[in-house]
């Protein structure tokens, strides 16, 4: 019979990453004589191996055979464990990750660093003269030999020792696996059983002689009693040939006249190659499949369980409302709005408890920096201490996936230009190793992770001048701190004074702040000369729910990020400057803000055009602020998020779409667009000195509400 | 119904001896290292073990050792699936009183075929 495996591929491949995780960290950890950790490394690498071979990949399981072994080395002392050792099981790992992965992607994988780890593993092996061992066979249909219709008979004396059914064999179950070969004729021989009195029921003291009438070879014979050879005496003998006159071995000797002559040897040459083919088939198929899977997440029970607790209390809760339904009259209000209130309070724990479930521990996203500070500290020789804090603060999953990249790059950063060479350290009575902080916490509705390190601090001059000569700035130009930080965020701005190939190619910093922005966070500077800097970067917990203040145009209804939001207020006359163009700015105490009429924005209809009569809400992000200008503020509530590219298309301005209670879409404004959009006008009006209305967009509600 | 004991680290290849046993009609009982097997087979009747060696808490060898130590257990199968598959792990493990071993990489037709030599 068959069985298609390819279903594990998935957990297999999942299972996989997880022990390269725990592989490295063990690794990074390891000291000399930590039995427990080099045996837990041991047995990560030697479950993937097992899995890898099970599945064909041999790749992966001739590539994990070497660092097993090297592991092995380790684990038994035989090998010390040497710094050289770990740096090359590190690489090693990174090798296993590659290949596993381009299983996953079911791509190419760069073979090139590959088969230099695995010559360095080989020659670190050989070095102290321990024997590479053979790399196990992996295709277990190997086994599938050329069978041909000739027939030997073999006579086997099977003379077992007294003890052998205590280890759990049965000399029946062993005739039963022979007679699946060929026909069996069995005589027993009672000769050695003792008298009654000395006979122990639990001993065995027959021996048997069996003729088996077989086209099985010799290795398919002995593998029957495989088991039990140390626990028996056993011969086996082949008599003569009984049907053909050429072995098959010996027709394979001739193989260029048989080739086409010889009908038998075709047959069998096909055999052969028959089972490799489904093989590769099902590896294929279950690759595949493998690459659809990997979205899933993981889910502790506990989750789940309050889950279901979560639904029982809302059946509970419909149950007794719609036994209210049935005979309502007004005496029933009180219970009406008990049971309401009831299922306002089961919905939100029900929301809260679903979103609980895409939430993973930062850790995931953690796990990969000691090994990343390691390499960097050894690249730059700065001897550097990273602390983690906060791993099991809980972040959405997708958040969790596209912060990765921004953290390692500010990690980078923290280690190549925040902390300080040992000398200078020293010299400024800091102690010589450096510390790296990675923190993360809840903080009201959002998720702030810290990257902090004790190094030099960001030096605001270079930061100025390096402004000045791209002329993002000039001369006399102030800063605050806050905004002079907000340069490094500059595309192409990079105030390392030489370029090294960890960071500072000035690449990078404008796309960490776009990636965080993307997800509906923010990022701040805080650095102190000569004590360090600190990075905070700020994020929703989740991004299928936001916070958000609903606001009425004309007849439309629109919704604004809570976060974004810093005031709302009634504008008064004698604030209100009107500047070139159509511009009005708005004196906000120290501030003036610029004021953007929402329905000018998106071209409709309002009740008010006039500032005066309108109310101002004033937004802020990247530092900046405005005054959106909306006719009325409504409520505020937490409001599902639909993605306005699936649905419609993209539309300046505007970073989704949800449906109100009463069934109605309204649009989501997207405040960092907007404002962008907005400086650009400004810029454009102020060059252009016209008196063009700034008419930013072209109408869309006409396109959506179609 | 023949009840087969799976003891391994790891949750795909438990799965995968599991799947590969139900599919041929065996009941099978899982645990995720020796302790956890050991309980098990406290805890019910068993008419096979297959074990991994290499696992946290308690190793396949010490799980065998235990496990013969049981009355109940005398005369089990016990099999250890490893990807060891040297002379000295065999010895090891006969020396607890292992019945046999599958040499992983496991294949599903090979498990099948080699249990029917210990198990009715």
């Amino acid at each position: 019979m068959s069985v298609d495996l390819s279903q594990f591929i998935p957990s297999f491949l999942e299972e996989s990453f997880e022990g390269l995780e725990l592989m490295e960290s063990s690794l990074l950890d390891l000291e000399q004589g930590d039995d427990e950790t080099i045996n837990s490394i041991f047995r990560a690498a030697h479950s993937i191996k097992g899995g890898a071979g099970t599945f064909g990949f041999n790749s992966v399981t001739e590539f994990t055979h070497l660092v097993e072994t090297l592991l092995d080395e380790m684990r038994d002392g035989r090998r010390k464990i040497a710094q050289d050792d770990v740096e090359l099981l590190l690489d090693s790992l990174d090798c296993m990750r590659l290949l596993i992965e381009s299983i996953r992607d079911e791509i190419e994988c760069d073979t090139s660093k590959i088969i230099e780890t695995s010559a360095l593993l080989e020659k670190t092996l050989a070095a102290d003269g321990v024997e590479v061992s053979e790399a196990i066979t992996i295709n277990s249909s190997d086994t599938v030999e050329s069978k041909t219709d000739d027939t030997s008979t073999w006579q086997i004396s099977f003379i077992p020792e007294h003890h052998l059914v205590q280890t759990g064999n049965d000399p029946l179950l062993l005739f039963n696996a022979l007679a699946d070969l060929g026909e069996v004729t069995l005589v027993a021989c009672a000769k050695k059983l003792p008298a009654l009195n000395e006979l122990d029921a639990e001993e065995i003291h027959l021996s048997w002689n069996i003729t088996l009438q077989s086209s099985a070879n010799e290795d398919e014979i002995k593998e029957v009693f495989e088991w039990v050879e140390d626990e028996c005496e056993l011969i086996i003998t082949k008599e003569a040939l009984s049907n053909g006159d050429l072995s098959i071995a010996e027709l394979l000797t001739e193989p260029p006249s048989l080739e086409e002559s010889d009908p038998i040897l075709s047959t069998a040459t096909s055999k052969i190659d028959n089972p490799a083919k489904p093989t590769e088939k099902s590896t294929e198929k279950s690759s595949s499949k493998a690459k659809n899977d990997l979205g899933s997440i993981r889910v502790g029970v506990d989750k789940v369980d309050s889950l279901i607790n979560l639904v029982g209390e809302l059946v509970i809760t419909q149950s007794m409302l719609s036994e209210l339904g049935n005979d309502f009259d007004l005496s029933k209000v009180e219970r009406l709005n008990s049971g309401l209130e009831q299922l306002l309070q089961n919905t939100k724990e029900l929301q809260e408890s679903v979103m609980r479930i895409r939430m993973l521990p930062i850790s995931f996203a953690f796990n990969r920096f000691p090994r990343l500070v390691h390499d960097l500290s050894k690249k730059t020789g700065k001897d550097i201490e990273l602390i983690l804090k906060g791993e099991q603060t809980e972040l959405d999953k997708t958040v969790m996936e596209q912060i990765g990249d921004p953290l390692v790059h500010l990690v980078r950063n923290a280690v190549d230009h925040g902390i300080e060479s040992a000398e200078v350290r020293l010299a400024n009575g800091k102690p010589k190793k450096g510390t790296i902080m990675l923190d993360a916490y809840h903080q009201g509705g959002s998720i702030i992770i810290e990257i902090k390190d004790d190094g030099g601090g960001i030096d605001r001059e270079a930061v100025f001048n390096k402004a000045l000569e791209k002329g993002l700035v000039d001369e006399n130009t102030v800063l605050t701190d806050a905004q002079t930080f907000d340069l490094l965020f500059e595309p192409g701005f990079s105030t390392a004074k030489e370029v090294s190939d960890i960071s500072g190619r000035g690449v990078g910093m404008d796309v960490v702040k776009k990636n965080i922005q993307s997800l509906g966070g923010r990022i701040q500077v805080i650095s102190e000369p000569g004590k360090g800097s600190t990075f905070r970067v700020n994020l929703p917990l989740t991004l299928a729910i936001l916070d958000g203040q609903l606001v009425q145009v004309g007849t439309e209804t629109y919704i604004i990020p809570l976060i974004t939001i810093v005031e709302s207020l009634q504008p008064q006359k004698e604030l209100i400057n009107r500047v070139s163009g159509d511009m009005v700015l708005y004196r906000l105490r120290e501030d003036n803000v610029p004021v953007i009429p929402i329905y000018q924005l998106f071209n409709i209809p309002s009740e008010f055009d006039n500032i005066e009569k309108s109310l101002l809400v004033v937004v802020e992000a990247d530092g900046q602020k405005i005054g959106l200008m909306v006719d009325d503020l409504l409520a505020q509530q937490q409001v599902v998020i639909k993605s306005l590219n699936d649905n419609y298309q993209q539309v300046d301005g505007i970073s989704g779409a949800t449906i109100l209670g009463d069934g109605s879409v309204a649009m989501i404004l997207d405040v960092p667009g907007i404002i962008t959009m907005a400086l650009a006008q400004a810029q454009l009006n102020q060059k252009n000195r016209s008196t063009i209305k700034p008419k930013i967009t072209q109408s869309i509600s006409e396109g959506v509400n179609s | 119904m023949t009840k087969i004991l799976v003891v391994d680290d790891s949750n795909s290849i438990r799965d995968m001896v599991s799947f590969t046993l139900k599919s041929a009609g065996y009941e099978t009982v899982e645990a995720k290292d020796g302790q956890d097997g050991l309980n098990k087979a406290k805890a019910t009747s068993i008419d096979l073990v297959i074990s991994d060696v290499n696992m946290p808490i308690m190793d396949g060898i010490t799980l065998c050792q235990e496990l013969r130590k049981l009355p109940s257990f005398k005369f089990t199968p016990i099999l250890m699936l490893t990807t060891e598959s040297s002379g000295d792990m065999k010895m090891r493990g006969k020396a607890a009183g292992a019945t046999g071993w599958l040499v992983k990489p496991f294949n599903p037709e090979k498990l099948l075929a080699t249990i029917k030599r210990v198990v009715r």
